[in-house]
């Protein structure tokens, strides 16, 4: 791992603190009164604020969790040099696209 | 003579900051598998009141939570002086992620 993956990791790490604890709020609060799509659709329709908090999370797992595996890979695994660039890219772009994808259709 | 270092002998993976690092391991890439769309909510949220589904949602905030945690933990090595006690905090880490799945799945029971 370079030293701007490493920046990039840690960077993406100290950005999902607060929404990961914003994140299990939500979640809480939300299951807690029992879930139903409307009212959780009524809370994103529509939602700058929302879609904004979701894409900001979804890019910043999608770039940890690409450079992650890329870590886990190049230790575990034999892949090296140009496969592991292949391995993080393909890995980032698919969380990426699923999770924006959910953002879409939850805020659109 | 036992010309093995100490890192493969085995003792290593019985230290609980090994222990810290693998689970920050493991559930980084168990939350990776986790992430993905849901087009047709309601029939989504009607199989996710499966008591199994229940379940399985207080393991993935377990998951969440310790890797969080954990991950506070790293960046706290890495950035702030060293201090004593890394032994402890990985235990109250882990612990606290445990406190917050309990707490979901009692809110989801109860």
């Amino acid at each position: 791992m370079n030293v701007r993956l490493y920046i990039l990791q840690r960077a993406t790490a100290a950005i999902m603190v607060p929404l990961v604890v914003a994140h299990i709020l939500v979640i809480f609060y939300a299951t807690h009164r029992g879930l139903s799509a409307a009212e959780i659709l009524g809370r994103t329709r529509g939602s700058v604020g929302w879609g904004a908090f979701y894409a900001l999370f979804v890019l910043a797992a999608a770039t940890h969790g690409a450079i992650g595996v890329r870590v886990v890979a190049s230790e575990w695994t034999g892949l090296r040099g140009h496969r592991l660039d292949i391995l993080m890219w393909g890995v980032g772009m698919l969380l990426a696209t699923l999770g924006l994808r959910a953002v879409i259709a939850v805020v659109l | 003579m036992d010309r093995r270092s100490p890192l493969h002998t085995g003792g290593h993976r019985r230290n609980a900051l090994w222990i810290a690092a693998m689970v920050h391991r493991i559930s980084g890439l168990a939350l990776g598998l986790a992430i993905q769309g849901e087009a047709q909510l309601d029939g989504f949220l009607k199989w996710s009141a499966n008591p199994y589904v229940k379940l399985a949602e207080t393991g993935l905030i377990f998951l969440l939570a310790v890797h969080m945690l954990g991950g506070l933990r790293v960046l706290a090595i890495e950035n702030l002086p060293w201090r004593e006690g890394q032994r402890r905090l990985a235990v109250v880490a882990g612990s606290a992620a445990i406190v917050v799945a309990a707490l979901f799945l009692l809110s989801v029971v109860i």
